[in-house]
Parts: structure tokens; sequence; C-alpha cells
């Protein structure tokens, strides 16, 4: 068949897309997408998102190795159910979990992500408050829970599904961030729990668990509660604990009662996993559990998801085996020196206000905005940088200070200090540009 | 996912520590075999202080999971286990591919948005609208989540209470259906299943059970059971008349997580989809009869207005704006770029080419275990439109009444699943044989069939089940229907009761007697 003419059929069977009645070659069908998929973004240059853009050649064989695999089948893939306990054995260990007592030993389960770790531990919160109340013949109807306005997307849809009255402590100028007094001031006897966040996604902080710990021992004390605090490590989880390994967030610290974290982000696995640990079986109510006979084999099944791949829980393990403790702890140094380098860089300028903490005390990525008011702002930088490639997000900051603009560059492995150099210098280069430019030219390009 | 408890290190065996092996010893250090993990524990419970080199940390894995099962024998499982090796390429080309990040992969968001589109054909819709979920579970949670705000906003709209929701499905239900309602507060009525109705929802009994409280009612398109299809369109008729007497309009949701991708191509005048005005929503898995490899469902809504606003997240997230309503967020595309790539390889003639070989290989199958003398089949697939029960056998007597202009039998729509059980008359003659022996015995061959009772329950009749996929050919389901007749003759054989309750013992859970799930203990219990 002419080969041309070949071409044009199915370039035209494509477009009209609804229409796809014959099988065709294997192939074509191969290289039709993958033309296709040629205009998606380069990950490279994404210094937007945390997710993990780059795994070494031996794990994607691991994973293509892996990629039928059901995780769910534990019948059929018992190696795979083995590998992810070890994972969640050596994450709650990471975590401090409690060790101590047979009766109460920590457990934990792998999920797609946070956002469906944070529903578990959101519902189980929920669950062990309302049989709490209906224990003590009161009312279950108005549940609600302590987060701040910075919380990730995931908690606003736990709340909104869940039918949980979400109670956000507001950001302020002076802290990006939850308050512990002011959240504890929430706490009431309908409270199913606290939210803290470990690396908040607008300016990688970490929130002092600590304190609201302390305060919500008092406050839990005066009153007869048992409120507990969830902390949501989504990044943080992977980080604080090597590079601040002294800072108290999480199990070590009585009222943290489940902790969530991603595999994807600086678990250093591609996305799709995630983790969820609680510390002990009293808080994981067992009417949310089913004992099911899946395909001839018992097993208790606590998640949202059911089928989903193996490769990705297989890939956590090899990331975790194959860095060891030592392997994570270079890295995220590193990460957290490439972080500081920038954020000296851009204060260097003279324009920049530097939102983020550094030195290890947050996350490795810089936040920051214009220290003064100029005739552009954050969004225009953010769009010529990305004529230049770079994809910088600019957004504004949560509930009530959505007229702060903010820019935001997230460290992630494959961000190299001569990358860093590059982007710094691009930036120099960027506000030059703008300061030149009158207000009208940069209204024009908006 | 099972909760994984803490093992305690200190009950382990000691580890022998992460130290540098005898001198003579380091030389052999870069090889990966002989790296350090040959003489030490692999490590289970704690991150290892140091790291180790890709190759051994790839090795010491690859080889842990060669004993992982292959997939070929597995007849238990509906999820699909083989792609063609330009589909496997695609996939690992895209795996680092974030599915929410809708800004840096705008081509993938591009083909998700035609998957939509083509599934939304496949299915008579007008005007859908719909994602991609990670499987079934989490579509059916988004499903029954809005039928539960459309439910809540009429009820404050006429001033009523909003906090008694219920949900109406058969109790042949997969446990998905029932974790939604348990997760969200909502109280499943779950209809008992019968003989009369097939072992499938009871359409008179669900709209018996129906109130103002109820949401919705959840029809499966291919019971996992027995693989019948429920009668959405006779459940809509009685809806309709339901409401006429008391006005109350409720909607239906279809769990097609196995027929989504069967019914259309195999039994493409049944009525089943967005043609009937009452069906809101419709849910199915990419990676059952989808043919992708597990982690792609999708979920679509008959139109906008089924799905309601304030269940949909505006999200501002790296620079762009995008809609979602999912509840799993950050995830990999690559599952779904997998699925558009059958959707272009295989086509309409492709995908019928597979449901209808799966059916004819099915029905084959089915008719042998009848033709043994051994076993009735519960499924009703090999039997023609409209005959039940295995007491009409493959119903061939009937058949002349229902053979169609065209001289073909006309089949009953229904998936590729063979359920069968020993017949009363061996049962008679073996009263010693528990059915779940044979299950066993096949599995001393590799086979795995699983033996489990049907629902209400759970003594009730065991089936065993057969789930006939792609990469079952005929031959290889010859093969399992000599092992399986083999299996019984030897059971039938063994006089000693003793011997085969010996037999019997399931050697993976390691109860003994039946094969009967562990009594209640507080938690939900259900085979699945």
């Amino acid at each position: 068949m002419n080969y041309e003419k070949k071409r044009e059929y199915y370039v035209t069977s494509v477009i009209t897309y609804s229409h796809l009645y014959i099988t065709i070659n294997k192939a074509v069908a191969y290289r039709l997408i993958k033309d296709d998929l040629a205009l998606d973004g380069n990950p490279a240059l994404n210094l937007a998102t945390f997710v993990t853009t780059y795994m070494e050649d031996e794990a994607e064989k691991l994973m293509a190795e892996n990629l039928s695999k059901n995780f769910i089948d534990y019948e059929e893939y018992p190696q795979s159910a083995e590998l992810c306990n070890r994972c969640v054995n050596m994450i709650a260990r990471l975590f401090n979990a409690p060790m101590d007592n047979p009766c109460f030993e920590s457990l934990g389960c792998s999920t797609v992500g946070s956002s469906e770790a944070i529903i578990l531990a959101t519902l189980a919160m929920k669950r062990k408050w309302q049989l709490s109340r209906k224990a003590k013949g009161l009312s279950t109807e108005n549940p609600n829970i302590v987060m701040g306005a910075n919380c990730q997307v995931a908690w606003h849809k736990a709340v909104r599904y869940l039918e949980i009255e979400g109670r956000e402590v507001e950001c302020t100028a002076d802290l990006l961030y939850m308050d512990p007094q002011k959240a504890v001031d929430l706490v009431d006897e309908n409270t199913i729990g606290v939210c803290a966040i470990l690396g908040s996604t607008y300016t990688g902080h970490y929130e002092d668990v600590k304190a609201i710990n302390t305060l919500l021992e008092e406050k839990c004390e005066e009153n007869g509660w048992d409120v507990g605090i969830h902390v949501d490590a989504a990044s943080g989880g992977f980080v604080a604990p090597f590079v601040v390994p002294e800072l108290e967030w999480d199990f070590r610290l009585s009222r943290v009662v489940s902790i969530n974290v991603s595999g994807h982000k600086y678990g250093l696995t591609y996305a799709g996993v995630g983790w969820a640990i609680w510390r002990s079986p009293e808080y994981l109510p067992k009417d949310l559990i089913f004992n099911i006979n899946y395909l001839g084999s018992d097993q208790a099944s606590f998640t949202v998801n059911f089928s989903k791949g193996a490769a990705h829980v297989i890939a956590q393990y090899y990331v975790l085996i194959r860095l060891g403790r030592r392997g994570f702890q270079k890295i995220m140094s590193n990460l957290t020196d490439t972080a500081d380098h920038l954020a000296e860089r851009l204060k260097a300028t003279g324009h920049f206000e530097i939102l983020s903490e550094g030195g290890g005390r947050g996350l490795p990525l810089v936040a920051f905005r214009l220290s003064t008011p100029h005739h552009y702002d954050e969004f225009d930088i953010a769009r010529r940088l990305r004529q230049r490639g770079w994809i910088v997000p600019a957004y504004t900051m949560a509930h009530e200070l959505e007229h702060m603009k903010l820019l935001r560059v997230v460290v992630r492995e494959d961000f190299s200090r001569s990358r860093c150099e590059l982007l710094a210098r691009d930036v120099v280069s960027v506000l030059k540009t703008l300061d030149l430019l009158d207000e009208k030219s940069i209204e024009a390009h908006r | 996912m099972v909760l994984h408890k803490h093992v305690k290190s200190k009950i382990l065996p000691k580890n022998r520590q992460h130290t540098d092996a005898s001198k003579e010893n380091q030389s052999l250090h870069s090889l990966a075999y002989s790296s350090r993990y040959a003489t030490t524990d692999v490590p289970k419970t704690e991150i290892p202080q140091k790291p180790a080199g890709s190759t051994t940390a790839y090795q010491l894995i690859h080889d842990e999971l060669d004993l992982d099962g292959t997939p070929a024998m597995n007849c238990a499982s509906f999820v699909h286990t083989w792609m063609e090796p330009e589909a496997d390429k695609l996939m690992m080309e895209n795996i680092s591919k974030n599915m929410s990040d809708q800004d840096e992969y705008p081509a993938t968001m591009r083909i998700h948005g035609r998957c939509i589109s083509m599934i939304g054909n496949m299915w008579n819709a007008e005007n859908a609208i719909g994602t991609a979920t990670t499987g079934s579970s989490e579509a059916i949670m988004l499903g029954g989540l809005a039928l539960k705000k459309r439910w809540q906003a009429r009820q404050k709209k006429a001033g009523k209470d909003t906090y008694h929701p219920n949900i109406i499905m058969g109790n042949n239900a997969q446990v998905a259906l029932e974790k939604f309602a348990r997760f969200f507060d909502v109280e499943a009525r779950l209809i008992p299943v019968s003989d009369e109705s097939h072992y499938a929802l009871d359409i008179k009994k669900a709209v018996e059970a129906c109130d103002e409280n109820t949401i919705g009612i959840f029809v499966i398109l291919g019971s996992t059971y027995t693989g019948h299809f429920e009668d959405v369109k006779g459940l809509s008729d009685l809806l309709d008349a339901y409401q006429e007497k008391t006005g109350i309009d409720i909607p239906i949701h279809v769990d097609a997580a196995s027929g989504g991708f069967v019914a259309p191509f195999a039994f493409p005048n049944l009525v089943w989809d967005f043609k009937i005005p009452r069906v809101s929503s419709i849910n199915t898995s990419g990676h059952k009869y989808g043919l992708c490899y597990a982690g792609i469902g999708w979920i679509l809504w008959k139109s906008e207005e089924y799905l309601p606003k304030e269940l949909i997240f505006e999200l501002h997230y790296l620079g762009g704006t995008e809609y979602s309503y999912t509840i799993n967020f950050s995830r990999p595309a690559c599952f779904m770029i997998g699925q558009y790539y059958n959707f272009l390889r295989l086509g309409v003639e492709g995908f019928t080419n597979v449901a209808n070989n799966d059916l004819i290989n099915a029905r084959e199958f089915a008719k042998g275990l009848e033709d043994s003398g051994y076993f009735d089949v519960v499924s009703d697939l090999h039997r023609p439109k409209g005959v039940f029960g295995w007491k009409e056998k493959s119903g061939i007597s009937k058949a002349k009444e229902v053979v169609s202009k065209a001289g073909v039998i006309d089949y009953n729509p229904h998936l590729p699943v063979v359920s069968f059980k020993l017949t009363d008359e061996y049962k008679k003659n073996c009263p010693h044989v528990k059915q779940g022996a044979i299950s066993t015995l096949i599995r001393t061959k590799g086979w795995i069939v699983p033996n489990y009772p049907l629902p209400p329950d759970a003594d009730s009749i065991e089936i065993l089940r057969v789930v006939v996929r792609e990469s079952l050919s005929k031959d290889m389901l010859t093969l399992l229907l000599e092992d399986i007749v083999e299996a019984t003759k030897r059971l039938a054989n063994v006089e000693n009761a003793v011997e085969s309750f010996y037999l019997t013992s399931n050697i993976h859970v390691g109860i003994g007697k039946d094969a009967e799930i562990p009594s209640n203990n507080n938690t939900y219990s259900r085979p699945c």
C-alpha cells in the first residue's frame, strides 16, 4: 500500500476520533500517540512541581517489568505485597512509630498519593469521633477539623466530600502558616482532629507541631476531650528526618495519631504512590475495615482505591534500599544547600524578599516576592521566565493574604547547582527587561 | 490493601550488621551477587544506613519478585495482565508523567479528553462529562457522592432532612459499593439476590425498598459472582412507574466495571447506557475488559447538570486553572495513555473481536462443564436469551423458540464469566467431597480458580468461578476443563473421608473444613 496514502487515511481517522472502527497496525498506533505526546512539556525545567520526574534506569527497568501487576491481588503477587509491607515498616520507623507494646503497634498502608491518604486519615478521625460521641449519647451532626488556610487542596476535598466543617486558621503577614495558639483556640467538642502541615506548599514551612501538641494536650486535659493531630507530611516526611532529625514532629509527640507522606515527592518515586501510617489500631475504627475474600485470599482492605499498579510501590522500595539513610541525607542536604544558594542569589538582586525558611528549617524550595512595589508583578516575572522555558509558578497566598503574590521554585533532585545558576542569571535578566519597560507595555503583554 | 503492622526488629533473628565482609571479599563488592547483601539480610524493617549500588538494588528486588505468580493461569481475576510490547514501550516512556499536572502535560490531557469522548460515544451519551480514575472504586465513590449531593440539594429545597440518605443495591455488589456507603455515611440497603433474580439485583424488591431518602440505585452490569447483567431497562421502567405514583425521582448509577467494555461490543442491541434517561452516571474499569494494566478506570455523567458544582474544585495548580473532581490527585498518566493506545490500535472492530472471542470460549467451556456430568453452570452466558437457571442446562431445547431470523442463537447478554457448582447428584453420591477441594487440587497444577459462596448467606450455594480474559485462549480453557474434570473424578473416588478432608484443607489460609470466611470480629466480611 502506498505509504503516503496509508498515512493520510490514518490521519483522517484520528481527527474523527469518535468514529474509530477499524483495527490499525500497532507500530502506527504507537507512533501516532508518541508524536502527539511530544507536545507535552519537558519536566526538567518544571520548577513548579514537587513530584519526582527523574528515576534511575534500574528503577525504570524494575517498573517496566512490573507494570502489569495488580497490586491488590495478593494471591497472585505475594512478593509485591511483601515489599509494600517492608516499605510500611521502614516508613513507620522513620517516623518513630511506637513499637514497645505489641497490642498497640503502628499500622499503615500504601495509597495512590497523599490525597487518598488524607481522606483515609480524615475518615478514621471522623469515625472515631462519631463512635465516642455515640457512646456518650451526644450528637454527631457537626464534626469539624482544624487546619491552616495554607493547606493543600486535598484537605478541602476531604472536608467537602466527608461533610466536615473545615475550620481554617488564616495566614497573617507575620505568620504564613498555621499559628498553634489560634489553631487550638478553634478546637471544641466537635473537633475530630487538628491537621498540621510539615512542609506548607506555599512557602515550605514546617508548622510547629510540637507547640500544637503541647497546647492541645493542655486543652484536652482541661475539657476531657481526646483530639488528635494528623500531620500532613506529604513533602516534609522524607526531608525533615534526614535534614533536621532533632525536630520533633512525628509520633514522638503524644497527640499525633496519623501521618501521611507522598512517595512521589521527596520519596523520589514517580507519581502514583503515597503512604498513610496510624499510631495504633485504636485510631483506625474497625468498621471502616473491610475483610474480604479476594480471589482466594482473605485480606483486610481500608483504602479508597482497590486495583492499582504495583510498579510504583516496588519503585519506592527500590529507592529506600538503594539510597539508605545516608543516601537520603546526602540528597536532601544537597537540595537544601542548593535552595539556600538560590535564595542568596535572589536576595542579592535587591528586588526580592525571601519568604521561605532556609538552612533546612523548611523544605528545599525558595518562595519569594518583590520586596517593594513595582510597575510589574510576580505574574509578569513568571510569564517572562516561561518564555525562556522555565516553569516558575506565581500565585496568591492563602486566606487572608490573597493580595500577597509570590513565586516559588521547588528544588528537586534533578535541579543541579549549575541549573540553579542558569535560573538565577535568567531571573536577573528578566528583571532588567521589566525594569526598562513601562507600565503600558507590560499590561499589553498580560 | 492490607493494613500492615510493624514487625518488631527485636523478634527477628539479629541482622548481621552492614559492615564490610572480611577483607578477602572486598574485591568482590562491585558484583551484584557478591555485594554485602549476599551474606546479610535484605532490608525489611528499617531503612538501611548505607546506600547500595543501583545494579545491586535492582537485582535483589528483581529476584525477589520472581516469586510472584505468573498471571497466565490466573482465572480468578478480571484485571488484565497483558498488553502489546508497543503499549508497554509507550507506557514506560510516559511513566514519569503526573496526570494531575495539566499545565505541564497538555498533550496528555488532550488524550484524556479524547478518551472521555470515545467512551461517551460508546455509551450513547449526548453531552457527557467525565474523568479518568484509578479504578472503579474511585469512580463509584465519585458517582455515589454526586448522587448524594443532588439528593441533598433536592431535600434542602423542600425543607427536608438531609441526614438519612440511603442507597440501594443487590447484595452481590462488589466491595467498593458498600465502601462508598460506609465511608460517606449513606445507609446501604442491600437487596438479597435469589435464584429467581439470577443472583443479581431483584428489580421489584429494589423498587420496594425505595423511599424519599433514596439517593439512587446502583445497578451492576456484570455481577462479579456470576457475570449476569442486571436489568437496567427493567428497573428504569419500574422507577418511572414509581415516580408516577409517588412523585419521587430516583436516578440510576450503572456499575459497568466489567460490562462497560463488553456490552457495547458484544451486545450492541442491549439498552443499558445513557440511552435510558434515568441513568445519570456510569463507571467502568479500563483495566478489566478495557484491556489495560491495573490502574485506570472511568466515570461519566450524563451531562454537567448531574455533577453538582460544589463537588468540582477549581484548582490553581502550578500556574494554571483547572477543574477537577477526583479523589486521587497526583497519579500516573501512563495507564490512561495505555487505554488510548487500545482505542486507537483496536478500534471498535478489535474490541468486538476480543469480547466475542472471550464469550465464545467461555460458552464452550460452560457447555464442556455441563457435558462432563459433574457440574451445573450457574452463569447463563451460554443459554439463549431469556432462558435462565442451571436446570435448563444449555437450554438447547428452548433455543429453537428464540432463534432469530439469521438462524443464530441470541445468547443472554452476559460477561464471559463461568460460575459453576457440583451437581446435586454428585453431592449425593459423594457427600464427603467439599467443592473447595477442586480449587485446591487444580492449584497444584498452577490454576487459580476460587471457590466461594453466593450471596445472600454464607451457607448457601458455593460456586467456582472462571473469568475468561483475552489471555485465556481456547487451548488453555480446554486444558483447564480437563484438569477440573480430573480433579473432580479423583475426589469422587476417594472413599476415605479423612483423606478427602486432608485434601480439602485450605493451604493458603490454613483453615480446615470448608473454605469459610473467618467469623465476624466486628469487621465487614464479604467475598469479593
